[in-house]
């Protein structure tokens, strides 16, 4: 391409034909923003279903097969078709690669083929839910026996997420060799911004830990077509073993969750405190810890499923060192904060409540990570309320904060401040009023996944309901937010925020090959380099990022 | 009875109340402690170094600090090894029974519990006797359940073939709730059942009573005791509404429409075959999901639940 066509992406080709067959990350990457956000809101309604129903006791509008169902599809939406592609493969797509100062990913057809094995699962899912008989109420656990010949629904999801595994496995190794690679001259290793380091650790782990989730959904389907006891008691087999596969994969599965996040939340913060990072290379490298150590801890999700009393204590000893890492990078970003110039925009209120949630979720898996303590308060309320602090209080409200920054980069739109701010605001409240009450009542004895439930925990979930219902509300406050800006926003300037890495030193909406002259792109300095304010793009500069001074 | 349940923590009733409860207020705390430094110092920095004037910029780019970097990865260090040694310790204790426990049979399946006392005596709840060890050999008829007495903070999974086992000391008398806490499919939160600690005379007495299940009740009178202790009232309702089996208010001798299309006349053939093997002759309208019963109830026991329904016209 010659560089009289490198305009503006978006508009660079038109018709929908020139989305369905392109090639360019950033356009994939749009393409996975809004697939995943439509299933985010998919999962969200039978959220607000569920705990709808669990407003009284027993039954208010659906019987226990459908709640079962509800919170089963709640699960395996927002687990397999919206966190683990939505910020690797949505944000890292488009961003990745101009922060690296790339034109593409390594491969970038590979990358397109990526989408469509994950549009192909999410196909299948869907089918699943809306024409075949027999809805999946499993869970999102899939725990054997109940979910062996169960019914050919269960089947046609489990493909599904087996295929979606693929996608998975081959963006991790696209984006592995796109960063080994494709980094601008002078771009070293330590000059990458964080989110790029949180990519490589997620990307590794989506490597090595997702075929074991494939071998898993096999050895099922051999167990099922050829009668071979693997994981059913009926043939011979043995359920626990199902759960330490499912969990080799799964516990690493939060980190391809959280990883990612953690590597937003090191470019917003930096961005609107205009400082450097505090603590770079420990940042950088806990992330890999993170991934490493994050394979060694799965037996704690087993402490009560008769695993040995010495397999209980090292998994218990583990996971405790997998709190360590990720306790010194909120020190890390409470530092970075320290004499900065702080300007609450609205991906830094994210950033806020990133930091208040995601602190309880980690302190409370410290709580859960005692094996005595655990023993009391496995499968409760206690666990949902932790796994969600971590994962919508983490993963969640990086992804809105990395979406609201990145917004004009994207669209070249600026979205309205007001009510983006008031939605952060009500999505952090309705959040803490939804989940806090259930650390309460799974301490108190609830377990979870319960349709009818002891009336002396009403008054906690229906103060969770309420909760629920302000989260939407913020919820779609933002989206409303977001797609309003796309009509009626003001023209993006390049760089809205003032930050200071690659890819705000490109236009907004950048050009097809990310930068007006990609191959002049050249890097002097670290990532966040606010100490120099000639880091400017100007006609004529070829370095990107200016010499320290 | 409820007089020590607290904000957190639900009734303490067992041994285990003292090794839980510490390492539970220990640690909630101490994050509690945290979690108000970490919100304390980001919302002061927040405040403190605010931006003022839109081209204001940081005061300074600190980076490192070694010796600050090197405090807060030590403590932390320590003091999650000081929780996993309390954890630990917990675990130990609530992990080996003492050789002088009572040992009790638990049987699960869906959606019932079923406990078998050295004696022969079988019952639907678990009555302990206070302040002695019990320990309970579990194990499950179909897929994973998970038994679960809050009060006494014990947790195990039920597993086919293989059997799990947990061990308690009742310290206070009373009847606490004994959930199931592992998903088990449509009555997972109906498989519920209670714990009665009595004291050692009661017990006894109780024991006695049990192995002679039937004696001195006519056999409509005993259907109905099987009627809640087999675990058929978890799915069926005696008072014309259905939920997830068939109700059994007035069936008797009426014309039941199977799924497979034919009709079968509500008789003593049917109800034994419903039984024993359930999923033959499945009622139109309802899942294939009742277990089949077969080896674990006796003829005496069909007869009764055929008298019992007898007595429902």
């Amino acid at each position: 391409m010659s560089h009289g066509e490198n305009i503006n992406y978006l508009i660079a080709r038109r018709g929908f034909w020139s989305w369905v067959i392109t090639l360019d990350h950033k356009r994939i990457g749009l393409m996975y923003l809004a697939t995943s956000s439509f299933f985010f809101m998919m999962g969200g309604i039978y959220a607000l279903l569920l705990r709808f129903e669990l407003l009284t006791p027993t039954k208010l509008f659906v019987d226990a097969d459908t709640y079962n169902q509800l919170f089963s599809l709640h699960g395996i939406i927002m687990v397999f078709l919206f966190i683990i592609p939505a910020i690797p493969a949505a944000m890292g797509n488009f961003i990745m690669p101009m922060q690296l100062g790339a034109m593409d990913v390594a491969f970038p057809r590979l990358n397109l083929f990526s989408y469509y094995l994950y549009a192909t699962g999410a196909l299948m899912i869907l089918f699943a839910i809306f024409f075949m008989p027999g809805l999946v109420d499993t869970g999102w656990t899939f725990y054997a026996p109940y979910s062996i010949a169960q019914n050919p629904s269960v089947v046609m999801v489990a493909l599904a997420i087996f295929i979606m595994g693929f996608s998975s496995i081959l963006t991790g190794l696209n984006f592995i060799v796109t960063i080994h690679t494709l980094r601008a001259p002078g771009l070293t290793w330590f000059r990458l911004p964080l989110f790029v380091w949180a990519l490589y650790a997620t990307s590794v782990i989506q490597v090595l830990a997702t075929p074991v989730l494939a071998i898993t959904l096999a050895l099922v389907a051999v167990e099922n077509f050829f009668g071979v006891g693997i994981f059913d008691p009926a043939l011979g087999g043995d359920p626990v073993l199902f759960q330490h596969f499912f969990w080799f994969y799964s516990h690493p599965a939060v980190y391809i969750m959280i990883v990612p996040a953690f590597g937003i939340i090191s470019e917003l913060i930096t961005a609107f405190s205009k400082r450097d990072i505090f603590g770079y290379r420990f940042i950088a490298f806990s992330s890999i810890a993170i991934a490493l150590i994050g394979f060694l801890v799965w037996g704690h999700h087993m402490f009560v499923a008769g695993q040995s009393l010495f397999a209980g204590m090292i998994f218990s000893f583990l996971t405790f060192f997998v709190g360590i890492p990720t306790a010194v990078k909120i020190f890390n970003w409470m530092a970075t904060l320290y004499k900065g110039s702080i300007e609450l925009k609205t991906p830094m209120l994210y950033v806020l409540a990133f930091l208040f949630l995601f602190t309880v979720g980690g302190l409370t898996g410290i709580m859960l990570g005692m094996v005595s303590v655990d023993i009391h308060l496995h499968d409760t309320y206690f666990v949902v309320a932790h796994f969600h602090y971590v994962m919508m209080g983490g993963n969640v409200i990086a992804f809105l904060g990395g979406v609201h920054y990145w917004w004009p980069k994207m669209t070249g739109k600026m979205y309205s401040e007001f009510w983006g701010r008031l939605s952060a605001s009500l999505i952090f409240i309705g959040f803490n009023v939804t989940f806090f009450m259930q650390f309460v009542m799974g301490s108190l004895g609830m377990p979870r996944r319960y349709y009818s439930y002891d009336p002396e925990f009403q008054i906690y979930h229906v103060i969770s309901t309420v909760g629920s219902w302000i989260v939407g509300v913020g919820l779609f406050m933002a989206l409303f937010n977001l797609l309003l800006s796309l009509r009626s926003g003001n023209n993006a300037p390049a760089n809205p925020w003032g930050a200071k890495t690659l890819e705000w030193q490109s236009a907004s909406p950048p050009p097809v090959l990310n930068f007006e002259e990609p191959e002049k792109v050249i890097v002097v300095t670290g990532p966040y380099a606010f100490d120099s304010d000639k880091s400017r793009i100007s006609n004529g500069t070829k370095t990107y990022q200016s010499e320290k001074v | 009875m409820d007089t020590t349940k607290t904000f957190w923590l639900p009734t303490r009733a067992s041994t285990f109340v003292d090794v839980v409860d510490p390492a539970f207020n220990l640690v909630m705390w101490m994050s509690l402690f945290f979690l108000l430094a970490v919100t304390a110092g980001v919302i002061y920095f927040v405040i403190k170094f605010r931006r003022k004037h839109p081209d204001q910029i940081a005061a300074d780019q600190i980076t490192h600090n070694f010796h600050l970097e090197l405090w807060w990865t030590i403590i932390p260090v320590f003091i999650v090894l000081v929780l996993f040694w309390v954890g630990f310790r917990g675990y130990l204790y609530m992990s080996i029974a003492p050789h002088n426990a009572t040992e009790i049979r638990v049987i699960g399946q869906k959606w019932s519990w079923m406990f078998e006392y050295p004696s022969g005596a079988t019952s639907d709840t678990l009555v302990v006797p206070l302040n002695e060890p019990v320990k309970l050999l579990m194990s499950s008829r179909d897929i994973l359940h998970s038994f679960s007495v809050p009060a006494f903070r014990v947790k195990m999974d039920l597993i086919p073939n293989r059997y799990t086992s947990v061990w308690f000391e009742a310290t206070t008398q009373g009847v606490f709730p004994i959930r199931c806490t592992e998903y088990c499919g449509t009555g997972h939160s109906e498989m519920l059942s209670a714990v009665k600690v009595v004291d050692y005379a009661a017990y006894e007495e109780w024991l006695v009573k049990a192995a002679s299940a039937g004696e001195g009740l006519t056999p409509a009178e005993f259907g109905q005791k099987l009627y809640a202790s087999k675990g058929c009232s978890a799915c069926h309702n005696i008072d014309g509404t259905s939920q997830i089996g068939p109700h059994w208010d007035g069936k008797w001798g009426t014309q039941v429409k199977l799924a497979s299309g034919e009709s079968v006349l509500f008789d003593e053939n049917y109800v034994r075959n419903s039984i024993l093997d359930p999923r033959s002759q499945v009622t139109a309208g309802y899942q294939p999901v009742m277990p089949a019963y077969k080896g674990i109830i006796t003829d005496a026991e069909i007869d009764a639940i055929i008298a019992y329904f007898k007595s429902l016209q």
